[in-house]
């Protein structure tokens, strides 16, 4: 089979993105009503609002700085105008940013007002989004790509068919050379021996085999029943019994290259292959933190339908479910249900997602994409003071 | 009853073509089963995924798409393997042919969730 074309935007620090968004990016809860009014006056931007950035302190404010410096430094990123309460916490993101070379520019609304920071983010914004619409895709290999994989709202049909078929791609990527993200860590349980035999060096065992201990130690110490939660309502009426059940359909998806690093919450990888990174199962915080990690695509298998999407990551979600693929028509990008019933094995149905990932990457718009999915939730690791 | 609710609850016909088999499963060895469509009690075709054997069972209750049947006799408090790995214990003696789920089988790891 032919290789399709592959085409991407190469941003000045060397990544490869594959679409070309001009963000407005709030650096507290309290900027996303002008950064809003900025989006809706500048045609072509796009907000993305979220609930947290106040008094955050050590690594829980150090996980929000990285995720919307990672955010706004992502490849599918042209250009970033950055908006908050007040200048010092707005330099820091905007200096983070600043470094991968990109146009980006701050704003703080105290001394101002929203109207002021309204009129002069917007004339930056209208400058960013006309440059931005003279960048032009170019040829690029697929070993400079980074993607991600999660399944949610997982059933029986995940484990038989979805999750084998995104599995087919990570193997052919990390073959390739590119970067592949996964991560989910109480979602291995049952299972997290399979990956930590799997990890590349002992140190990388060491790393991950600490995140999953605390993780689960957290949880644990909750002393809650988690049936309903992990696994959710939707799994159990989707045939999911147990967290070991859907922890095993889970690590289906990982292929079956070596894992070759065990990453912080929304760090981006430094080593090509299959990177563990330490996070929640939850849809939108994980595919959140795969966009700070520099992901460009996020390759997304559901059972019973997740409607996931993210405001600068494609998602591309792939169903083995027959009645989902039936019911949620607009929501699936690629049926593979033909898998349940033997109509085709794995290696076709891998065919099928390798096409549709480059016809994606090549400025296809997802399900999610047309349907307005914009999902960005920040992993928050405990209160705030 | 609102429109929506009636297009949830009428449209969960599955279209298996004939030669589909009732269930898979994904080890040689495994305890349970998928069913892949829904399925009625009678004699059932079952495939293994790593061996591409056939073998025929007889069901004893309805298994809706996605939910699993025992593929043997279990005890109370037996290990429950499928993908060739332990995915649950037994709450209660499960015989071959019945549904597999929340009201017979618990995690083995989150005690909590029983």
């Amino acid at each position: 089979m032919a290789e399709q074309h592959l085409t991407g935007y190469r941003r000045p620090d060397g990544l490869v993105g594959v679409r070309n968004h001009v963000i407005i990016l709030p650096v507290d809860d309290l900027s996303n009503a002008v950064c809003d009014h900025i989006a809706s006056t500048i045609t072509g931007t796009i907000s993305l609002p979220h609930a947290y950035g106040r008094l955050q302190y050590g690594d829980d404010l150090e996980l929000t700085f990285r995720t919307l410096i990672g955010t706004g430094s992502n490849p599918n990123v042209a250009a970033v105008v950055v908006v908050g309460i007040e200048p010092n916490w707005t330099s820091r993101v905007v200096e983070g940013i600043a470094r991968t070379g990109k146009p980006v520019e701050g704003f703080s609304i105290e001394r101002h007002g929203d109207l002021q920071v309204l009129a002069a983010a917007s004339r930056t914004a209208q400058q960013f989004v006309q440059q931005a619409s003279e960048l032009r895709r170019e040829p690029i290999a697929r070993e400079e790509l980074t993607i991600s994989i999660k399944c949610g709202e997982s059933d029986t049909t995940t484990g038989l068919g979805s999750c084998p078929t995104v599995s087919q791609a990570v193997d052919r990527f990390v073959e390739a050379g590119a970067t592949v993200l996964f991560g989910e860590t109480s979602e291995l349980t049952g299972g997290e021996q399979i990956i930590a035999g799997r990890c590349a060096t002992d140190e990388v065992r060491s790393r991950f085999q600490a995140m999953y201990d605390n993780y689960l130690a957290e949880i644990e110490s909750s002393d809650a029943n988690l049936l309903g939660s992990q696994p959710t309502q939707g799994n159990i009426r989707g045939g999911l019994s147990t967290i070991e059940e859907k922890a095993l359909g889970n690590i289906a998806k990982t292929g079956t290259v070596p894992v070759v690093d065990a990453l912080e919450p929304a760090v981006a990888p430094t080593k090509r292959g299959l990177n563990f990174m330490d996070s929640s199962s939850a849809a939108a915080e994980f595919i959140t933190l795969m966009g700070a990690a520099r992901s460009v695509v996020h390759l997304f298998p559901t059972g019973q339908g997740n409607v996931i999407g993210n405001p600068i990551v494609p998602v591309i979600k792939i169903t083995a479910n027959p009645l989902t693929a039936r019911t949620m028509a607009e929501h699936i990008d690629l049926d593979v249900s033909g898998l349940l019933w033997r109509e085709y094995g794995l290696r076709e149905a891998g065919d099928q997602l390798m096409a549709l990932i480059d016809r994606v990457a090549n400025g296809r718009l997802t399900c999610a994409e047309a349907l307005g999915h914009r999902e960005f939730v920040f992993t928050k690791l405990y209160r705030s003071a | 009853m609102t429109m929506w609710q009636s297009l949830d609850e009428s449209d969960t016909r599955t279209q298996a073509p004939p030669t589909a088999p009732a269930f898979l499963a994904h080890n040689e060895g495994d305890m349970v089963a998928v069913a892949v469509q829904d399925v009625s009690p009678g004699e059932r075709l079952v495939v293994y995924l790593d061996s591409d054997r056939e073998a025929r069972m007889t069901v004893t209750e309805e298994i809706p798409l996605g939910h699993k049947v025992a593929l043997v006799d279990l005890a109370t408090d037996a290990e429950v393997i499928e993908y060739g790995m332990r995915v649950a214990l037994t709450r209660q003696p499960v015989k071959a042919g019945q549904l597999i789920h929340v009201h017979n089988v618990r995690s083995a790891r989150w005690q909590n969730s029983i």
